[in-house]
C-alpha cells in the first residue's frame, strides 16, 4: 500500500526538485533576483494573470484560438496528401526529395515570404503554423499507408472485401503513424505560432506577451507566460495521447 | 453418369460429422477430384518454378504439400488459392473458377493476418459481412461455430491481448465461419511454441474431421505434413513435379500414439527417402 502511493507520486518528485533547487538559488542570491523571482511571485503572477487582472488569459487563449487553427488546418490537408501520395509508392518516391527538403528547412526562414503572400494579419500566423506541422502530417501519413501491412490487406481481399473497405483497413493501418504525424505536427504548430507571434507584429498572443514582458523587465509576467507556453504545449501532447489510447488501442500492440 | 448413378452410389455417412452431407465412400483415387489444375507454368523472372504441371486433388481430403526449399510448395498453393496469378493453365474446383466458390484461407503470419482494430468475435464474423449476411445471423454463426469446436477463449477481447495459439485458432474460425469448400492452411503452425503446435494440429484434425472440408496445407515439418494429412504431395526441386502422391492409411482421430504407429513411420520414411533424393539432386 505504502509503495503504491510513492508510485503514484514519483512523478512529482522531480518538479519538487527543481522548484526547490530554484527557490534555493533565489534564496542564496546566486542569480540576481531581478532576472530570477521566485518560485512564489512567478505562480502568483501566473494566477493573477489568468484569473485576475492583466492581459495573460487573453493571450493565451489567442494562442490557443491560432495554433489550433493552424493545427485543423494543417490536419484537413495533411491527412489526404498523405494517403494520396502514401497510396502508391511510386508517387511518393518522385515527391519524396521536396517533402523532405521543406520538412528539413526551419519552418521560421519562410517568414518573410509569408509576410508578402499574406500581409501582417494574425491568419498569417495560422498559415505559417499549419506550413511547418502539415509537412509533418503528410510525411508521417503517407509512411503509415505505404508500410500497411500488405498481408491484412490481402486477408481483406480473399474474404470478399470491396475496394473500399480495403482502404478502410490501410487507414486503420495507418493511424498508429497518423496520430505520430498529428503529435509532431501540433507541437511543431505552437513551436511557430509563439514565434510568429514575437516576431510578426502581433496584437496579441503569448508571444507577444513574452516578448512586451521582457521589454518591460517584468520578469514574473515574462516566466509566467513561458510557463503557459509550456503548459499549452504539455496539454497538446497530452490530449493528443489520451485521444490515440482511446482510438487507436491496438498502436504498437 | 447420370445424375441417378451417382446418388446411388455415394450413400449417406457420418464420417464427416454431418449425417446429411452424401459422403463417398470409393476409395479416393475412384473419387471425382475436387481440384484440377491443368497446363499450369509460372515463372518468376527466369527462374521456370511449374512447366505444365498438372494435379488432381481429392475430394474431402487433408492434402499436406511436401518438398525441398524453394520448389514452391507456398507458390503452388496460391495459385490455387488465387493470391498469385498463373503464367498459363487453369485450376478449377468442380469446374468453377477460385472466384466462384468459399474458401478460407489461413495465413502464416497470424499477427499480421487479423485486424487488432477489431475483438476476436467480429474478425471471426468479417467475412460474412461480404455474404451479405444480417448481423443477427453473423452472431448466430459465429456462436455455433465457437460451440461446435468447443472454443474456450473470451472472443471479447483484441487480438493483441491474445496467446499466439489463441489468435491463429481465431484465424483458422475466420476462416472455417464462410462454410468453405476448400481449405488453404500456409504453414499455419510455425510460429507456435511446440506445446501450442501439437495442441492446435489436433484443434486442426478435430475441425477437418467435424466438416470433411478440402483442406490443403503447406508444411515444413514432416511430421507435421503426414500427421494431419490423408494424402502427401511430394514435389521435385524447380520446375516442380509431383515425385509422389501416398496415401496415409492411418485411422483417424489420430494422437501421440500415431507417431509410433508401423504405417505412420512407413510413410513418413518413404517422405523422407524421396525428400533427401530430391535435396541430394
Amino acid at each position: 500500500m505504502k509503495s503504491k502511493t510513492l508510485d503514484r507520486l514519483r512523478p512529482f518528485i522531480g518538479v519538487v526538485i527543481l522548484i526547490g533547487i530554484w527557490q534555493a538559488i533565489v534564496a542564496l542570491k546566486i542569480v540576481d533576483p531581478v532576472l530570477l523571482p521566485s518560485p512564489g511571485k512567478t505562480f502568483s503572477a501566473v494566477y493573477t494573470g489568468l484569473f485576475e487582472q492583466g492581459r495573460l488569459a487573453f493571450d493565451f487563449g489567442k494562442t490557443v484560438e491560432r495554433a489550433c487553427m493552424g493545427i485543423a488546418l494543417a490536419t484537413v490537408i495533411g491527412v489526404p496528401v498523405g494517403v494520396i501520395l502514401g497510396a502508391s509508392e511510386n508517387v511518393y518516391r518522385s515527391v519524396e526529395f521536396i517533402i523532405d527538403f521543406f520538412r528539413s528547412t526551419p519552418a521560421s526562414a519562410v517568414f518573410p515570404l509569408f509576410l508578402l503572400l499574406f500581409g501582417v494579419g494574425e491568419i498569417t500566423k495560422v498559415y505559417i503554423s499549419a506550413f511547418g506541422a502539415s509537412l509533418a502530417i503528410i510525411f508521417n501519413v503517407a509512411y503509415g499507408v505505404m508500410n500497411a501491412r500488405k498481408t491484412r490487406v490481402l486477408a481483406a481481399k480473399i474474404m470478399g472485401a470491396p475496394p473500399l473497405q480495403r482502404m478502410l483497413v490501410v487507414l486503420l493501418e495507418s493511424l498508429p503513424q497518423t496520430f505520430i504525424g498529428l503529435r509532431m505536427g501540433a507541437t511543431l504548430a505552437l513551436v511557430l505560432m509563439i514565434t510568429s507571434e514575437m516576431l510578426l507584429g502581433a496584437i496579441d498572443g503569448l508571444g507577444l506577451r513574452i516578448f512586451e514582458e521582457q521589454q518591460l523587465f517584468n520578469m514574473p509576467g515574462m516566466y509566467a507566460a513561458i510557463f503557459c507556453s509550456g503548459l499549452l504545449g504539455y496539454t497538446l501532447n497530452l490530449f493528443f495521447f489520451i485521444t490515440e489510447r482511446r482510438f487507436v488501442h491496438w498502436a504498437g500492440r | 453418369m447420370s445424375a441417378d448413378a451417382r446418388t446411388s452410389i455415394l450413400k449417406p455417412m457420418s464420417v464427416a460429422g454431418n449425417p446429411d452431407a452424401p459422403v463417398d465412400t470409393r476409395p479416393s483415387k475412384f473419387r471425382r477430384p475436387h481440384v484440377t489444375v491443368r497446363g499450369l507454368t509460372k515463372r518468376f523472372d527466369d527462374r521456370t518454378i511449374y512447366e505444365k504441371f498438372d494435379l488432381d486433388l481429392p475430394r474431402g481430403q487433408f492434402v499436406s504439400i511436401f518438398g525441398p526449399n524453394g520448389c514452391g510448395k507456398s507458390t503452388l498453393m496460391n495459385m490455387i488459392a488465387g493470391l498469385i496469378p498463373v503464367d498459363e493453365g487453369q485450376i478449377l474446383f468442380d469446374g468453377q473458377t477460385i472466384d466462384e466458390i468459399r474458401f478460407g484461407y489461413v495465413f502464416q503470419n497470424y499477427r499480421d493476418a487479423l485486424f487488432p482494430w477489431i475483438s476476436a468475435w467480429d474478425n471471426i464474423a468479417y467475412p460474412l459481412r461480404f455474404m451479405k449476411v444480417p448481423k443477427a445471423e453473423r452472431n448466430r454463426r459465429v456462436d455455433a461455430l465457437v460451440k461446435k469446436f468447443d472454443v474456450r477463449i473470451n472472443l471479447k477481447q483484441y487480438p493483441y491481448q491474445m496467446s499466439g495459439g489463441q489468435q491463429q485458432l481465431v484465424s483458422i474460425l475466420r476462416a472455417l465461419v464462410v462454410d468453405p469448400e476448400i481449405l488453404f492452411l500456409d504453414e499455419p503452425f510455425s510460429a507456435l511454441d511446440y506445446e501450442m503446435t501439437l495442441f492446435m494440429r489436433d484443434q486442426m484434425q478435430r475441425m477437418f474431421q467435424e466438416t470433411g472440408t478440402t483442406t490443403i496445407i503447406v508444411s515444413h515439418d514432416l511430421d507435421e505434413a503426414v500427421y494431419l494429412a490423408d494424402r502427401i504431395l511430394l514435389l521435385s526441386r524447380a520446375p516442380a513435379k509431383v515425385v509422389d502422391f501416398p496415401i496415409v492409411d492411418v485411422p483417424r482421430p489420430r494422437n501421440a500414439l500415431t507417431l509410433a504407429d508401423p504405417e505412420f513411420n512407413r510413410v513418413k520414411g518413404h517422405c523422407l527417402e524421396i525428400f533427401q533424393q530430391q535435396v541430394g539432386k
